[in-house]
């Protein structure tokens, strides 16, 4: 434990990769394997769930530093890290606790989960009495679950192929399901990850694993300086959740890009799979699709709102009403593998014909079938002017622009550079609205401390009645650290009132609020829920006054609402 | 006895202010950071120690010096200071008036170190008092293990080449870490708004180690080993560009916490305050043994409703010093 602490603080100051690989590698070389397996889990994003309530864990800290509650969260407010306000607060250790991270984990932290409160209350006095600040503050994250680190599975792959001596990209398809929070950690699993060579229980456990996903890039600068269009396959970007369906040896399995086994909540995409490569000339010896979730309108022939697909993959068990209320669908974008051979270095375009070939006609109504093709927009030949007004029907379908792939491109790993080119994704401009700031918290990690949490109104004037503002979206991010700064000291300087964490301010400042897609909610006072929010811009040059409307907020609703079929607008 | 009037803290009966933010007849100051000591006023009083600071500060002015524990009768008020152990010449105000007494402590630092006299405590019926970090969150560690992590990271850098550049608030921070590190791992430059202040520390008898204006190395290679004090403003500046890969850190009680450390983008951050952390704030408030705590600066609604409920009279002043993040914290 103490040595993963030194690890978590070290990556935690460090702002170099290289210097934050370096360190991993260090600590996984000289760490014992059950102890290095544990590390590799967490620096990878696995997550056990929450161990203690957190409200247990306040309650506890606060008797334990003598302190009342309300001044816990007056702490807590200030601090933004509810793992960290524990660790200042709590009476210092005396640091002479030597137990590794895996005994730390199935002997103590994971039996917490089933205790008595009382036990969990006397056990936590215990171990925090025995721990330094860092000791501290890694095991208060190991329980809140909140381990997040500034490392990407990619640099955690990269320390370990470091350590093995291998390929880091055999690497990173090693650590596939490696986090899965059914199967903890133990030295076995990490043998496996660094052995020389995969043992055949490995490479049998891998055979239902996806590949790691291949990422595009935002495009900022103008496509014309891609080169001709016509070398490049154009297709919507969809809202949905993007995804593999893994089809070997008579099995199923369906991968979130976060690497979450969906397959049991998506039976009808399976049926759908199944029934697939049951015909001529599929078959079940090894096909991996690449594609996107999507929940599926199908009467009006396009996505729901990706809040309902949210809604219907957080349930575990799926009720009749609920399949029939939200289908979904897989629409493949790419042929990973095909015939059990790996086609990932092969160019996209022969990759795409062949999963036009076995995947149906391009030309064909696709979407009555749970399993079908993304279509492409340039079959015929379209310039990047032509395509850009083509991106501007996106909403309408329920896509939020274009996705470029060149057509020589292979399926590289991550958000790497491959040979053959990259991937972009040609977004469509957000909605924007300029709304009025009315209410200010503090936020979290690096803005701790700073007024950074706002929320923003825009006005409703009705004719009998006096403008008010309503509250409509919340956002944090998009202002640089001097804006954020300027306006805290505003924020500061015309609070009107603070409850709890959050201030109500005197209304003084405009912003541009961008936002992905917009659609009506009846949980929310505005009638509207939005996508996404985030600041555009400071608008200075503004009074309140000028800002927009509820009403503003209604044309953009019905301007999205424009229902084209999907069949409507494809070539 | 003292009461808030647009130009600062008032004693009706004196007819002064202590640390007046707009220009007035005869000012009291408790130290020299400038949102304490403001120049225009007509007539001075502080502690003899800070003389040179607060000349080096605000060049000409009409200054009387007390010795701590000596006092003066200001129209039948009488008025005494005595060390506050913040800086150089920095003071607790004590004015006594018909048998009341009331101190005002301006900044405050409870644990003693040799560049400025050690905060004393004064008995008093109203103590007024900051609370820059009035938040139990922070705790500071002794200061030799705050010097011995700046050592450990300046030597680790001077071994491989980097320099080590500190920011640090140039009165009071930068000659704390002159005194308090090992200067036998490398040269030690100081910015160039630094070492007038070192200037004015040595004059008043504090023992510093030898410091040189980056201009005034000739052998460029020795940059690569040295430790650089400069303020937190020249981040980013030009004058950064002499150093060859620097690495850089911040000495400041800010940095007790991570989300301000991850703002600041700096490789390291010291916690280092010249201010009480959250104990040392207890501590000084009992040790005054009022009964009535007037909080000017800081958290203040958190302080006072502590105090509140540690069965004291607590109250606000609003004033303009410091604010929530007093630069020189």
């Amino acid at each position: 434990m103490k040595a993963f602490a030194m690890l978590y603080l070290e990556l935690d100051a460090s702002t170099s990769t290289l210097h934050k690989v370096d360190a991993m590698a260090r600590y996984l070389r000289a760490a014992p394997p059950e102890d290095a397996a544990w590390a590799v889990y967490f620096l990878a994003g696995g997550k056990p769930r929450q161990l203690v309530p957190s409200s247990r864990l306040r309650e506890l800290a606060a008797s334990a530093a003598g302190i009342p509650t309300w001044l816990f969260e007056e702490s807590y407010a200030a601090v933004g890290d509810l793992a960290e306000t524990i660790a200042h607060l709590v009476p210092d250790g005396m640091d002479d606790d030597l137990t590794g991270l895996a005994r730390w984990m199935s002997e103590r932290l994971l039996p917490l989960r089933d205790a008595d409160p009382d036990i969990q209350s006397e056990r936590l006095l215990g171990w925090w009495a025995h721990l330094d600040w860092n000791g501290r503050f890694v095991m208060n994250k190991l329980i809140t679950g909140g381990l997040r680190v500034g490392v990407s599975k990619l640099l955690v792959a990269r320390a370990l192929a470091d350590v093995a001596g291998i390929d880091h990209k055999t690497l990173a398809q090693r650590m596939i399901g490696y986090t899965d929070p059914r199967t903890a950690p133990d030295a076995g699993r990490y043998g496996a990850l660094i052995s020389p060579v995969d043992s055949p229980q490995a490479r049998a456990q891998q055979r239902s694993h996806p590949y790691p996903f291949f990422l595009a890039h935002p495009l900022t600068d103008d496509p014309a300086e891609l080169g001709p269009a016509s070398d490049w396959l154009v297709e919507w970007k969809w809202d949905g959740i993007r995804a593999q369906l893994v089809l070997r040896d008579g099995g199923c399995s369906i991968w979130s890009r976060g690497e979450e086994l969906l397959t049991e909540r998506l039976p009808e995409i399976e049926q759908a799979a199944r029934q697939w490569v049951s015909q001529d000339g599929v078959g079940d010896s090894g096909v991996v699709l690449d594609g996107e979730v999507l929940a599926w309108d199908a009467t009006q022939q396009r996505p729901l709102p990706f809040a309902a697909l949210q809604k219907r993959i957080g349930r575990q068990r799926i009720s009749a009403s609920l399949l029939r209320q939200t289908p979904v669908i897989f629409v493949a974008y790419d042929l990973l593998e095909w015939a059990g051979e790996d086609w990932r270095d092969r160019p996209l375009q022969i990759r795409r014909r062949q999963l036009v070939q076995s995947l149906g006609d391009e030309e064909a109504p696709w979407s009555v079938h749970r399993l079908c093709l993304s279509p492409t927009l340039n079959t015929d030949p379209l310039g990047w002017a032509d395509l850009a007004q083509r991106r501007e029907a996106a909403r309408g379908l329920g896509a939020e622009g274009l996705m470029l792939k060149h057509s020589h491109s292979s399926y590289g790993v991550g958000r790497t550079r491959t040979a053959g080119g990259l991937w972009w994704k040609w977004k469509l401009d957000p909605f924007s609205v300029d709304a009025v700031l009315i209410y200010a918290q503090r936020g979290h990690g690096r803005r701790a401390s700073l007024y950074s949490d706002y929320t923003f109104a825009v006005w409703e004037r009705q004719p009998d009645a006096e403008a008010r503002l309503l509250p409509f979206a919340k956002a944090y991010s998009g202002l640089t650290d001097e804006e954020m700064k300027a306006v805290d000291a505003v924020i500061r300087r015309t609070t009107i009132e603070s409850f709890g964490p959050v201030r109500s301010v005197t209304p003084s400042l405009v912003f541009e609020i961008g936002f992905e897609a917009i659609t009506l909610s009846p949980r929310h006072k505005s009638g509207i829920a939005v996508r996404f929010p985030r600041i555009l811009r400071w608008r200075q040059d503004k009074t309140i006054e000028q800002a927009d409307s509820i009403e503003s907020l209604r044309d953009l609703l019905l301007g999205s609402g424009a229902f084209q079929s999907i069949s409507g607008v494809q070539s | 006895m003292l009461r808030l009037r647009p130009q600062g803290l008032y004693c009706e009966a004196g007819d002064f202010y202590v640390d007046p933010w707009r220009s007035v007849d005869r000012a009291v100051i408790t130290h020299a950071h400038a949102d304490h000591a403001r120049p225009g006023h007509q007539r001075y009083l502080a502690a003899a120690p800070g003389e040179g600071v607060l000349r080096a500060r605000l060049g000409v002015i009409n200054l009387q010096t007390l010795r701590y524990g000596e006092s003066v009768d200001i129209q039948g008020v009488r008025v005494s200071l005595h060390p506050a152990g913040h800086v150089l010449g920095s003071a607790q105000v004590r004015i006594e008036h018909r048998g009341k007494v009331w101190v005002v402590s301006g900044d405050y630092r409870v644990e003693s170190d040799r560049t400025c006299a050690a905060f004393e405590p004064v008995r008093c019926h109203t103590f007024v008092t900051e609370s820059t970090f009035g938040l139990p969150v922070y705790r500071w560690a002794p200061q030799s293990r705050v010097f011995d992590s700046i050592n450990a990271w300046w030597h680790d850098n001077a071994q491989v080449g980097r320099a080590s550049v500190l920011y640090c608030y140039s009165f009071g921070k930068a000659q704390r870490i002159l005194a308090g590190i090992n200067p036998s791992i490398g040269p030690i430059v100081c910015h160039g708004a630094v070492e007038p202040l070192n200037r004015a520390y040595r004059a008043a008898g504090v023992d510093l180690p030898q410091t040189r204006l980056v201009s005034e190395i000739d052998d460029r290679t020795s940059l690569g080993r040295a430790l650089v004090l400069a303020p937190p403003s020249v981040a980013g500046s030009p004058w950064m560009r002499r150093f060859p890969d620097p690495s850089d850190a911040l000495a400041s009680g800010w940095m007790a916490l991570r989300g301000a450390r991850r703002r600041r983008g700096v490789d390291r951050g010291f916690v280092l305050s010249d201010h009480a952390d959250w104990p040392g704030l207890q501590q000084a408030i009992a040790a005054s043994g009022a009964q009535r705590v007037v909080v000017t600066h800081g958290q203040v609604p958190v302080m006072v409703r502590w105090l509140q409920s540690q069965g004291l009279q607590a109250e606000s002043f609003q004033t303009e010093f410091g604010g929530e993040e007093g630069a020189e914290a």
